[in-house]
């Protein structure tokens, strides 16, 4: 579904990304970790297409050239990022917002728009998922939002958007245990055979609740190591310095 | 951030899409301001002695006056001998009914979709409809009269209602109060009158559209409107206006009276020509609004939505006269292109726990120039006073401006006065969230920027709000930053 190939990526004249290979099947969930400042977020921003990167390399999803896209198609084409810190947006209604971007998206694919009505329902529902209330539908997005009410909302968009594939980035920091199960219970329900997910994170104890398929090692903008989720103990044993020393 | 540059092109031309001309006959009076001149719109009018000398009396104030300086926009000196004074349309015969308006005049209605003939199939809203200076029909009066409510053209007011215009008129606005409501009270043309008597709450909003159709005419309408104790009103105020490329000069007056118990709610949505993208053209809107909570426990309201004119220059202000009374002034101004606005509000609390609360939302693109002048003055015997001010500004992009001058006048130690202030931009964090959602970019600006305003639109009648919210998009077309 997503092949990924020498992907390069500079900011303000930092080489961050600095030669990307990855494939990710339908129906995958693939890991990636790595110490601050590997480039990992960075990766999930210029896979969702933020302008301030400037990009070279390859990124084709299902076919279709990704990097060429403006963030809003590549919306369209099935991509959702989960952020690692979702902004707020004061005076903007959280269901008025995802009806908005849901009705976006249909009417760029030709699909039927939802009304007011129907779409509270669709949202009443999947809300159950990342047990959230009712009453946050009203708030703006995300103000006054606590930390795990952020990354909930997250998946909560996600589980309306139903992407083909979904990038979430460091949805575990933050969150306390009680937090992180319920995220990971949201995120779990959206896994299937016509979806892939690419979960970054620095701990393995998120992938002890969302399980990878491969996971890898990304260190100083290169993928240095790709595995099993077996992978993901041994980093916990040993650290990233191993794999920070290879790159350099 | 390049792609967001590449946005930022486009549009500094929005279609203005009211922007057309009728044909009229009218009835004009001779280019340029003379005592001959307000004599004449005396007499055209049929206007009693007593109003004509007070017009002259203005008129000859007006001749010892100077043009402020202190302002923050700036505009090429008014040639005020090259302004016609006076202009009516020739009404084929007296109307009796909405059925006899002019065709070309229905028709013009038409185009500004508030068909007087369907105003009876609405849900209660009575629309004075006022047309470069003469009112030309009314509705609804028998259905307001049944609860005593007088809501008429100004020059019918005068003939109907004499006392009531002669006690308050010049009551709140004064006529010496400064350059531009002086001229008003010389050449005011024509305006609503509104009157609710006691205990009366105004069964349905009170509406009034405006239109400038012949070159160089320029507007000079007067409101006056009078709740009586424990009287109710919500009063719309909607403008549009053809383009041209002399500007235009819009001075009017309006005085809201409020008795004890009294409550009245005065919006606006403004949406005047501003001028093309060099900033040619366009409307200078100079308007003096002022509301005297006369009695205690009263209530003056003021909610505006500005997208329009090449100049705005207001502050609907509140004197807080009766004890326990409130003023509030919620307000969204953009300025876009070259369009430049001086506004806010002044609340004087004079009686005693008076409260005032003012929301301000500036929002400024292209070459944009917003200021926001508000004055809060709690005089020595305004015990128990409370103020709270937000002043919000939001810059689209790097060549606009947005400018505060807050004023505080305390001169009594019980008073409370708070004054908060923010200056912001869009966030590209903000931006890039909706993008990635599917949202066009262009829609993203325009959901953040109505959510920056949502607390003002709140206060809006509802079938307001949903105009001020399209209009504010429609406004902010091509106005990434």
């Amino acid at each position: 579904m997503l092949e990924i190939k020498g992907l390069y990526a500079k900011v303000e004249g930092r080489e961050i990304l600095k030669g990307i290979d990855l494939s990710v099947k339908s129906g995958e969930v693939h890991a990636i970790m790595g110490p601050n400042g590997s480039g990992k977020s960075t990766l999930a921003q210029v896979l969702a297409g933020r302008e301030a990167y400037e990009v070279s390399g390859s990124a084709l999803f299902n076919g279709t050239d990704l990097l060429s896209l403006s963030p809003e198609d590549r919306a369209v084409a099935g991509v959702f990022l989960a952020f690692q810190y979702p902004v707020e947006i004061p005076g903007v209604g959280n269901l008025y917002f995802l009806r908005t971007a849901f009705n976006a998206i249909r009417k760029q694919r030709g699909e039927e728009e939802m009304d007011a009505i129907d779409f509270l329902a669709l949202a009443k529902e999947r809300m159950k998922s990342v047990e959230m209330d009712v009453s946050f539908m009203s708030r703006s997005v995300n103000e006054g939002f606590s930390g795990g009410e952020k990354k909930r909302n997250e998946v909560f968009q996600m589980a309306i958007l139903e992407p083909t594939l979904a990038i979430l980035d460091e949805t575990d920091s933050g969150l306390d245990i009680d937090a992180l199960k319920i995220v990971a219970n949201g995120v779990n329900a959206l896994r299937g055979k016509e979806r892939a997910m690419i979960v970054i994170t620095h701990y393995q104890r998120l992938l002890d609740y969302i399980v990878p398929d491969r996971v890898h090692v990304l260190a100083h903008g290169k993928i240095v190591r790709s595995g099993g989720k077996a992978l993901a103990f041994e980093l916990e044993k040993t650290g990233y310095a191993e794999f920070e020393k290879k790159v350099a | 951030m390049s792609g967001v540059q590449t946005e930022i092109r486009a549009l500094a031309d929005r279609e203005y899409k009211y922007g057309f001309v009728t044909d009229l006959d009218m009835d004009t009076a001779p280019r340029g301001l003379s005592e001959d001149v307000v004599r004449l719109i005396s007499a055209k009018k049929n206007e009693p002695g007593w109003l004509l000398a007070w017009r002259l009396k203005a008129y000859r104030h007006w001749l010892t006056m100077s043009e402020p300086q202190w302002q923050n926009v700036k505009f090429p000196p008014i040639d005020y001998q090259d302004i016609i004074y006076y202009a009516a349309p020739k009404p084929k015969k007296s109307l009796k009914s909405i059925d006899e308006v002019d065709p070309a005049m229905r028709a013009m209605f038409d185009k500004l979709g508030i068909s007087l003939a369907e105003q009876g199939r609405l849900s209660g809203v009575a629309v004075d409809a006022v047309v470069d200076s003469v009112s030309v029909a009314t509705t609804f009066k028998d259905k307001l009269a049944k609860v005593g409510v007088i809501f008429c053209s100004f020059s019918e007011a005068v003939k109907s209602h004499p006392a009531l215009v002669q006690k308050y008129l010049g009551s709140v606005v004064p006529y010496t109060d400064n350059r531009y409501a002086t001229l008003n009270s010389a050449v005011f043309s024509d305006g609503s009158f509104c009157f609710i008597p006691k205990g009366v709450r105004c069964p349905m909003e009170l509406s009034t559209y405006f239109r400038i159709n012949a070159a160089d005419t320029g507007q000079f309408e007067r409101t006056l409107i009078i709740a009586e104790e424990g009287a109710t009103v919500s009063y719309l105020e909607g403008c549009t206006a053809p383009m041209r490329d002399k500007n235009q000069l819009h001075a009017a007056v309006v005085e809201l009276v409020a008795l004890e118990g009294a409550s009245i709610k005065y919006s606006t949505v403004q949406n005047w020509y501003p001028g093309d993208a060099e900033g040619r053209g366009g409307i200078f809107n100079f308007v003096t609004k002022r509301g005297k909570c006369a009695g205690a426990n009263s209530k003056i309201s003021w909610t505006q939505v500005e997208t329009g004119s090449a100049i705005t220059w207001k502050y609907p202000s509140v004197i807080l006269q009766g004890d326990h009374s409130i003023g509030e002034f919620y307000s969204v101004a953009l300025t876009a292109n070259r369009q430049q606005a001086d506004t806010g509000t002044k609340m004087i609390h004079i009686g005693k726990n008076t409260r005032s609360t003012i929301l301000s939302k500036g929002i400024s693109a292209g070459h944009g120039q917003n200021t926001y002048r508000g004055l809060v003055k709690i005089g020595k015997s305004a015990t128990g006073a409370r103020n709270h001010t937000q002043c919000d500004s939001l810059l689209l992009g790097s060549q606009c401006g947005a400018h505060t001058f807050p004023y505080m006048e305390v001169k009594n130690k019980t008073a409370q006065v708070e004054h908060e202030a923010s200056t912001s931009k869009i966030d590209e964090e903000q931006l890039f969230y909706c993008r990635q959602r599917g949202i066009k970019a262009e829609d993203a600006v325009s959901m953040i920027v109505n959510g920056f305003c949502r607390e003002v639109f709140k206060e809006l009648p509802m079938e307001f709000a949903v105009e001020a919210q399209k209009l504010l998009s429609v406004s902010l077309e091509g106005c990434v930053g």
